[in-house]
């Protein structure tokens, strides 16, 4: 089957369906960040835009696919899946749809390799990047953030469904006919949203357990593990880490013609696009399933040298640790744990009411400490400062605050959402809706309306000399 | 060679028209362009590069992409905001249709002017409903939604048919096969259409622009 393509062909059509499984990766994650993908035509090829498409490459998912390939390609019967997950704050996980690379034996052997393969993969990923915002899992990425977030995983082999529950729904992106097989592109997505329960999250360990509590040992190591859908222009000290650059220096060839690719100058970063942003567009001050619960307590037990509020790495090739996702705290937010018990339910916002011993003198939020240290070395973090350093109560195990919304310096009216939410729900009558008041003064009006009247009579031609001016 | 037929249909409420019918046109269209061609010598020819943007409704849980041209975002706006007039002032029915033909021009001798044929038509079919309240409002942006997500499956199945595409053109023929006025992207050469239907069903008032102009003129 092979002897009729020619070698030139047959390594053509490899390094297409490897850049294709790369780009496909690459379109699946980014439409699950929760912000909007926005890339620039641009009508001079660089050649190293692959399939004629502005897609930028994050590194760290290069890597991941990478790594899952290991140097295969997608073939028949070896099938690449992204797996989308979604993990609530409280460790709650549930699948939301498996995209599928595969291969199958039905071949056309006409098909011009270096042509209409690669102009069908540059259809097929369009037709993905719009096929991926259909998809439920669409929306709810975007709304990702404060109550959970999305993961990804990257896995070669057999295509694995079971979890997506019952009665899950398939849909065609497309299909490229090629020499050696006909490539397709699905997706299977779950249709029953109802939760799974944290004992079933068990159950379905081996595929999901590595994410569990930050402080807990990872049980499977060997596993492939899950990745949250979030991106971060990498720090000085990632950029090196992915050798992933060295290999996108392979060229795409954009130019259809005899005449020999054009080389091309690889920038800093891949294809030398702009990078997405750091943060979020929309969602709250939490990063991407990556504030950890830090009690200055426990500290201590944080193995990286980088502090409780620092492991947004998702990949580092070092300490496996790192990459663990961690118990998911909204910022500003206490452990809920302890609070809604001591709480009366009464009054709405009732746990954030300042607490008999909540002392403002030692409330770290309303009298900040002198020297707020970095509390991570990546930009772009937001979280309460108080998590990373409390150095004014060491005797406690963790630091009550306040509630306070981001963002605000109430130091000119110290009052908190409780007491601002008490006084606006009783607020006093307005003087003119009282009833004698308004009884009397329309007595009055009444009885001076003729002499106003006359009054504008006489001054009407000055009047008439101001609508003139407006017009 | 036959041209290609396909026909969706979607019921909206007034507001949401615009939208509706940006989302189809742009995805459509998001398949039917490419990056502009650079002729070297010897016939050959390289392919700039094709952004892409999501874009997120207003008046509908939806958001599609599109090509990152903002002159072709213009152009199909312009199209879309006529054919909303032409819905609006029309009988309070609110049906009618908009087609997106592409077609190729054939070089025609003096004294005949180039024909165009079509090879690929889509037609998009709406309905315009009227509803009562806030709630219902709210219900059909979430309703809309899910069939403009059903639109996208559809076009998308269509397009990866790999049905008749017009052959590459030499640089001489770019212009018959491709719309090369703009400065980023490079779709096929299209046109959008559109005619408002009455209560009847009737076609009250056909509105074709510029294929009149062409076949008339001479």
């Amino acid at each position: 089957m092979d002897s009729d393509l020619s070698p030139q062909d047959k390594k053509d059509l490899d390094k297409f369906i490897k850049f294709f499984a790369l780009k496909t990766v690459q379109v699946i994650v980014q439409a699950r960040l929760g912000e909007k993908i926005n890339t620039c035509s641009s009508s001079s090829p660089t050649g190293s835009d692959w399939f004629n498409l502005a897609i930028k490459d994050i590194p760290e998912v290069t890597h991941e696919a990478k790594k899952a390939l290991a140097g295969q390609l997608p073939g028949i019967g070896r099938s690449m899946c992204v797996e989308i997950s979604l993990k609530t704050s409280e460790g709650d996980s549930m699948e939301l749809e498996t995209w599928c690379l595969e291969m199958n034996e039905k071949c056309d052997k006409d098909i011009k390799v270096s042509y209409t393969v690669y102009n069908r993969l540059s259809l097929l990923l369009k037709s993905l990047l719009a096929i991926t915002r259909v998809t439920p899992a669409y929306k709810l990425s975007r709304k990702q953030g404060h109550d959970y977030v999305i993961l990804y995983r990257i896995y070669f082999g057999d295509v694995q469904l079971t979890g997506l529950g019952e009665g899950f729904q398939t849909v065609r992106v497309g299909i490229v006919g090629t020499p050696i097989g006909t490539i397709t592109l699905s997706c299977a997505y779950r249709t029953n949203l109802a939760l799974m329960s944290s004992r079933q999250f068990e159950r379905t360990g081996p595929i999901m357990g590595i994410i569990i509590d930050h402080y807990v040992e990872r049980p499977f190591t060997n596993m492939a593990h899950m990745h949250p859908c979030s991106y971060r222009s990498p720090g000085e000290d990632e950029g090196g880490t992915y050798a992933g650059i060295e290999d996108s220096q392979e060229v795409c060839t954009t130019s259809f013609s005899t005449s020999p690719p054009s080389q091309m100058v690889v920038p800093g970063k891949e294809g030398g696009v702009p990078q997405v942003p750091a943060q979020p567009t929309h969602g709250t001050a939490a990063e991407h399933g990556r504030i950890p619960s830090c009690p200055t307590g426990q500290s201590p037990q944080l193995a990286p040298p980088t502090s409780c509020s620092s492991e947004v790495k998702t990949v580092s090739p070092s300490d496996a640790l790192e990459t663990t996702f961690t118990r998911k705290v909204g910022a500003f937010v206490n452990k809920a744990t302890t609070q809604v018990t001591t709480t009366s339910l009464d009054l709405p916002f009732a746990a954030f009411a300042p607490r008999a011993y909540d002392l403002q003198e030692n409330d770290p939020m309303v009298h900040p400490p002198p020297s707020p240290a970095p509390s991570s070395p990546l930009q772009g973090s937001l979280h309460s400062n108080t998590s990373s350093h409390s150095g004014g109560q060491p005797q406690d195990d963790f630091v009550m605050v306040d509630f306070k919304p981001a963002f605000s310096k109430d130091d000119l009216l110290p009052m908190d959402l409780g007491t601002f939410y008490k006084e606006f729900q009783n607020p006093p009558q307005l003087a003119s809706l009282s009833i004698d008041v308004s009884v009397q003064s329309m007595a009055e009006d009444l009885d001076s309306l003729p002499e106003k009247l006359a009054i504008y009579e006489k001054n009407i031609d000055e009047f008439d000399a101001f609508v003139d001016t407006l017009q | 060679m036959n041209c290609r037929s396909e026909v969706l249909e979607v019921s909206v409420e007034g507001r949401q028209v615009e939208e509706a019918m940006l989302a189809v046109l742009h995805t459509i269209l998001l398949h039917r362009s490419t990056g502009k061609f650079h002729y070297k010598k010897e016939g050959t020819y390289s392919i700039g590069t094709v952004g892409t943007q999501d874009v997120d409704c207003d008046f509908i849980d939806f958001t599609f992409v599109r090509v990152s041209s903002d002159e072709l975002d213009r152009v199909i706006r312009k199209a879309v905001a006529e054919f909303k007039d032409a819905l609006g002032n029309s009988g309070s029915d609110g049906m009618g249709q908009i087609s997106l033909e592409f077609y190729q021009k054939k070089k025609s001798r003096w004294p005949f002017s180039d024909e165009c044929i079509p090879w690929e038509v889509w037609s998009i079919k709406v309905n315009v409903v009227n509803l009562a309240n806030e709630q219902e409002r709210q219900i059909c942006r979430e309703k809309v939604g899910e069939k403009l997500g059903e639109k996208v499956i559809n076009i998308v199945e269509v397009i990866n048919r790999h049905d008749y595409l017009p052959k590459m053109p030499t640089q001489s023929e770019v212009d018959n096969v491709f719309d090369t006025s703009l400065k980023d992207v490079q779709p096929y050469l299209y046109k959008i259409t559109y005619q408002i239907t009455d209560s009847l069903g009737t076609s009250v008032s056909t509105t074709m622009r510029r294929l009149i102009k062409d076949t008339l003129a001479l």
